[in-house]
This record gives structure tokens, sequence and C-alpha cells, in this order.
């Protein structure tokens, strides 16, 4: 019973943390448009996702029925990060320097992230109103 | 909070682009001596960057910082103008100006600001989202 009321908060929570790590990601693409030899990196945010909860989502865990039946409960955060498996950017044009970051991708990435970042900061928080809601019960 | 080093990145690079904006400032400011007591006139200066990972264990793949690796002097020949009057003119008349090229600074300078703003954005961008997740859970 009480792991359906965190369920949904610790989805909202590991996306959370995924949306800063990729925040940084882009930072660090945006910092080094100018180091030549740099090249652009980025994250699979679906797949890195599915791959931090273990299942397309909080809420839809394998049903256990059986005493020995393992549930899928996420691989987690392991030591409050997580292993997200980083790609490599193509050039859209081509540089002398070998620099891949292309300006106006990272900053149309950066706005993008920034969005969901705070969408999922008011999922939270909506959540969270929610559950105080039904327990206050006015 | 992995947010945080966001300033230690953007901070790394907007530190770069400012010495890079010193170095483009020191050049204009020389682009018009001549030769020193040394017998050489000032030769331009470039940066060059280099990636620096940074993040709490200093390794991590995903905060990559910047920092200045070199400090290069541009080693083309001054230009040479012939001015037999001038005080600083050798044996055959010729006095021998800096090699620094106006138009490649300005150029240079222009790049170097639009980062640095770049780079303030997505520290004010950070700053935001970060007063937002502290307010986390009120109101």
């Amino acid at each position: 019973m009480l792991n359906r009321i965190t369920d949904a908060l610790d989805f909202q929570a590991q996306a959370l943390t995924l949306r800063s790590e990729r925040q940084r990601l882009i930072a660090s693409n945006i910092a080094n448009a100018d180091t030549p030899g740099y090249q652009a990196r980025d994250m699979d945010f679906a797949r890195t996702l599915q791959a931090a909860t273990g299942s397309l989502g909080g809420a839809q865990s394998v049903a256990t029925t059986h005493a020995g039946h393992i549930g899928s409960a996420g691989a987690g955060l392991s030591g409050g990060r997580v292993g997200a498996e980083l790609l490599y950017a193509t050039a859209g044009q081509t540089n002398l320097d070998r620099n891949t970051v292309d300006m106006d991708r990272e900053r149309a990435s950066f706005a993008d992230n920034a969005i969901k970042y705070e969408a999922t900061l008011r999922f939270i928080n909506s959540s969270v109103r929610t559950q105080l809601s039904a327990i206050t019960g006015q | 909070m992995t947010m945080l080093s966001i300033f230690n990145v953007s901070g790394s690079a907007a530190s770069a682009q400012s010495q890079r904006l010193n170095v483009v400032a020191s050049n204009l400011a020389n682009a018009d001596t001549v030769a020193g007591p040394d017998g050489s006139a000032y030769k331009a200066r470039q940066v060059t960057f280099q990636t620096q990972l940074m993040g709490a264990t200093g390794n991590d793949p995903m905060a990559a910082g910047v920092r200045v690796s070199t400090v290069a002097e541009d080693q083309t020949p001054g230009r040479r103008v012939h001015d037999p009057k001038h005080p600083s003119a050798d044996a055959e008349g010729y006095v021998t100006y800096s090699n620094v090229n106006a138009i490649e600074e300005m150029v240079n300078m222009i790049s170097a600001s639009r980062s640095y703003q770049n780079n303030l954005e997505v520290m004010n961008t950070a700053k935001t989202l970060l007063q937002k997740t502290i307010q986390l859970g009120q109101s």
C-alpha cells in the first residue's frame, strides 16, 4: 500500500535526476564549443530512463503473485547517479578543428531540457499536493 | 546535486573565454608597436583550449569543463615599413611592426564574447532551475 504512494514519486525523482544529468551534459557541450577536437555528447533520454527505472514506468512494475517472485524494482541509482550511456553527436557542419558542437542544436536541447525539468518538478509538486489533500481529507 | 557542477563547468568556460578576450585585448593594444630593445617586435598571442574533466571524482565524462592549455606566440614575421626617419629604423631604413592582424583579432573578440554570453546564460538557467528545486513541495 505504502509503495503505491511512493512509486509515482520515485519514478519522477529518477526522471528529475536524469534531467539534471542531461542538463550538465549539454552545459559541458556549450562550454567546450571552442575546444579543438572536442566531441559533443548526449544521451538517449527515454532509454536511459527505462534502464534507470527498470521498466517503462514505476507504476507498471511486474506483479509478484508468489513469495519466490522477484519484482522489477528497477536498477535504481547507484551511488546517487545514473550509469547513463553516453552517445556522440555527429557534426551537422564539419569543422576544421574537429569540434562537433553544433551551438544551435545545443541551445535548443538546453532550453528543451530546462522546460522538461520544470515540468517534472511540477508533476512532483502536484502529486505531493494530491496525496496531501487525500491524507487530510478536506 | 549534479546541477551544482554546471556552475563549475560553465564557470571554467567563462574564465577561459575571458582569458582569450584578455589576450585579444593585449594583441590589439600592441597592434602598432615597433621593435623593442631586444630587436624583435611584439608577437601576436593565441590561446588554445583543452577539455578538463570535472565532477565530484574529477574524471566524470558528463562534466567537461575547459581550461587554457597554452598561450602560443604567432611566429609569422612582422610587418616591415620603409621609414628611414623613424628612430627604430634598421640600417636599411625599415621599421618592423608587430605581426598582429587587427581583422583576425576583431573576429576572435566577437567569438569570445558570444561564447562568454552563452555560458552566462547556461548558468542563469541552472540557477533558476535550482531555485525551483529548492521550492519543491512548498505552497
